[in-house]
């Protein structure tokens, strides 16, 4: 599994609030683009890992039976830069409640104790929302190496995989 | 909670500007949520969010924008049949039917969804009609 934006879970309250963290390191090697010679993390990866806590959060109310999917990004206000060496935390909340069809979320990214971002945005359950796309069977945004892997960052009260049922 | 149908306009203003990214000015009673303010599915689900959030009500899934009214029986040629016409309003008993109703096209159904439509149907669930 590639393309993950956030590194840890650090707190975790099921169906409410979820805060995660995320290391930008001069080794990733999109930097040396973004910008030459100014390398900032770009704040379209901040929308994604907040999409990500936020996805979790929502997906796990569920207990990742449905696929969560990002459908609207509201707001998304940055206020400053981030660097390589920075560690940002990247904290999500439920606005009112997760519903059969989706959720919206409350963004806030911080950086020590200044705000970096501020997102609102929105997740629908793909099935629920009965488009007129067929995605198929089989959880394709949660799959069991995703959720194992979640595990192992450290989000509280996720149930192991069965280990006689491993592939 | 008895409010004024200005206040309530003015809830439903505030919920639009933020769902939609409009100007509070351009959000007038007759304005269509999809063809005049830009609305796409997404945002008829944040809509309704929002107004629950801000009105302290519960919005039954499709009560407010009803959503699955194209079923066999009341449609023929793009068209709404009397039957299905009946149900529309039946499904609709805000909106304003007049214009509609003498070309019934199935694809001007979404034209229904003005802000004036979901001021009263916020009225009507507050129970009793303003000033």
């Amino acid at each position: 599994m590639r393309w993950i934006w956030i590194d840890k879970f650090i707190e975790f309250e099921s169906g409410r609030r979820a805060v995660s963290i995320k290391n930008v390191t001069l080794a990733e090697d999109h930097l040396h683009d973004h910008v030459p010679g100014y390398p900032i993390h770009p704040p379209t990866l901040m929308i994604e890992g907040m999409a990500q806590t936020g996805g979790v959060l929502v997906g796990e109310a569920f207990n990742f039976a449905e696929k969560v999917v990002l459908a609207k990004v509201t707001r998304a206000t940055f206020y400053r830069h981030v660097l390589p060496g920075d560690q940002i935390r990247l904290e999500a909340t439920v606005l009112g409640d997760i519903r059969p069809e989706g959720a919206s979320i409350e963004g806030r990214i911080t950086l020590g104790g200044d705000l970096v971002a501020e997102i609102e945005m929105m997740f629908a359950h793909l099935d629920q929302s009965r488009g007129p796309v067929d995605v198929g069977e089989g959880n394709f945004v949660f799959n069991e190496d995703y959720i194992r892997m979640l595990r192992m960052r450290q989000l509280n009260g996720l149930k192991a995989p069965d280990p006689t049922s491993d592939a | 909670m008895a409010l004024s149908r200005d206040e309530i306009m003015d809830k439903v203003r505030e919920a639009l500007v933020d769902a939609l990214g409009v100007d509070e000015d351009e959000v007038l009673p007759t304005a269509r949520i999809g063809g005049d303010l830009g609305a796409e599915s997404i945002d008829y689900l944040d809509i309704v969010f929002r107004l629950e959030k801000a009105f302290n009500i519960k919005i039954p899934r499709g009560d407010l924008f009803p959503d699955n009214i194209l079923s066999e029986e009341f449609v023929r040629d793009g068209k709404l049949t009397d039957k299905g016409l009946q149900e529309l309003k039946t499904r609709m008993p805000y909106a304003n039917l007049e214009a509609f109703e003498k070309n019934p096209n199935v694809q001007d159904i979404a034209d229904l969804f003005t802000v004036d439509m979901i001021v009263k149907y916020i009225e009507a669930k507050l129970g009793g009609a303003g000033a």
